[in-house]
């Protein structure tokens, strides 16, 4: 039977052994989150795209946001060509096929294609992203100002 | 807070806690996924796919929430030994991987309308099928642990080990470029808009209380499971 005070101390030394494993975890896992902070992204960035643009023809994604105004539609009418950039640089694209939902002017877009010959991006698939906002149909189109009018009303008619 | 690492003390408070924390949490949910299914607005992109959002968060929060238990109650046993901290992270590891299922799957379903694709490999995406991995490996080292005799300490490293992944997932959209968009609610924050998030909260609190009600269950379940095989053994020792 060991004394009471050996086995609190041996719960010390559990303890901060414990805390000591885990503080080596964390920095072993940041450590290797940060180096993958380059090759785990998964798509090029207008900016990164211009200043060290992809051997054309290699399979790359870029994503970005779609200029206000930039989209038209090609003479066939099945391809597009739109603008995407990141406030730093832009990418003119061009896709012929199935346009997601969420695919719209102003709005986030993953294109996977290649770099044509030309500087502009061939895409062979676009995938829309969401930005993190939830707002629902009928407020979108008021501002800040009008919406807190409309919620007191409404908070006074009931 | 030593008081309720009783097994007996224990007992008598889940006998209550358990049925009161399911029956709330089944209520709490149903009534938020009423709401956000047939009372919620359709979103100005999104339309009416928005609606997965009151199932996806939840299980996305106890998904990893479930790990956070493992790794919680795995520190608490290898420091202080106490069995039922082992049983805890036990139990907690079934529905912490069935809501990171429903976790994927819903996501999976909303990808496809939304974005244009069930599935992309960024880094919020793979980091969650990690977890589902890592949930999987965990339940068979402790039903192994269990069955075949061993100690009680290596699924709690393995737990503890694998939490590394939580931060990850969560920090994932923030520190590399991905698919999925960066957090909506962060601390004082929230960029859904209130006629989404009032439901979205209850939805939370509502399978968290399901999720604890289970785990309590299950710790139950399998204490029962302990002095049902230690009677048995003794049973046989008294016979021989």
């Amino acid at each position: 039977m060991t004394a009471p005070a050996d086995r609190i101390k041996a719960k010390h030394q559990r303890l901060v052994l414990v805390i000591i494993a885990l503080v080596a975890l964390v920095g072993a896992g940041l450590l290797a989150a940060w180096a993958l902070r380059s090759q785990a992204s998964y798509f090029y960035v207008p900016e990164q795209f211009v200043s060290e643009p992809p051997e054309p023809g290699r399979a790359v994604r870029l994503g970005g946001m779609v200029e206000e105004g930039s989209i038209r539609t090609m003479p066939d009418g099945v391809t597009i060509a739109f603008v995407v950039g990141d406030g730093k640089a832009r990418v003119p694209v061009r896709f012929s096929g199935i346009l997601p939902d969420l695919f719209v002017e102003g709005s986030g877009v993953v294109a996977e294609g290649r770099l044509g010959g030309d500087g502009t991006f061939v895409a062979d698939n676009l995938l829309a992203k969401h930005d993190e906002n939830y707002v629902p149909r009928e407020l979108q189109e008021m501002t800040e100002h009008q919406r807190r009018d409309l919620v007191a009303e409404a908070e006074d008619g009931a | 807070m030593h008081g309720f690492a009783n097994p007996k003390r224990f007992l008598s408070l889940v006998r209550w806690l358990t049925p009161t924390m399911l029956a709330s949490g089944l209520v709490l949910a149903a009534v938020a996924l009423a709401w956000g299914l047939w009372f919620v607005p359709p979103d100005r992109l999104m339309g009416e796919t928005v609606r997965i959002l009151f199932l996806h968060v939840p299980a996305a929060w106890l998904g990893m929430g479930g790990w956070a238990a493992i790794a919680v109650a795995s520190a608490a046993f290898l420091v202080w030994r106490h069995p039922l901290a082992a049983l805890a992270a036990r139990a907690a590891a079934v529905p912490g991987m069935v809501f990171t299922a429903v976790c994927l799957a819903t996501g999976s379903i909303w990808g496809r309308p939304t974005w244009g694709t069930w599935w992309v490999w960024d880094g919020r995406l793979t980091s969650m099928l990690v977890l589902l991995f890592l949930y999987f490996g965990y339940l068979a080292l402790a039903q192994a642990v269990a069955r075949e005799g061993g100690s009680s300490r290596i699924p709690a490293i393995f737990g503890l080990v694998g939490a590394i992944n939580i931060p990850i997932i969560n920090r994932s959209v923030v520190w590399w470029n991905s698919l999925h968009q960066p957090p909506s609610i962060t601390v004082g924050k929230s960029a859904i808009d209130p006629q989404f998030l009032a439901p979205l909260l209850v939805a939370v609190l509502g399978f968290s209380l399901v999720f604890g009600g289970v785990v309590l269950a299950r710790m139950r379940a399998l204490l029962g499971d302990i002095q049902a095989d230690a009677r048995l053994r003794r049973k046989a020792g008294e016979a021989a």
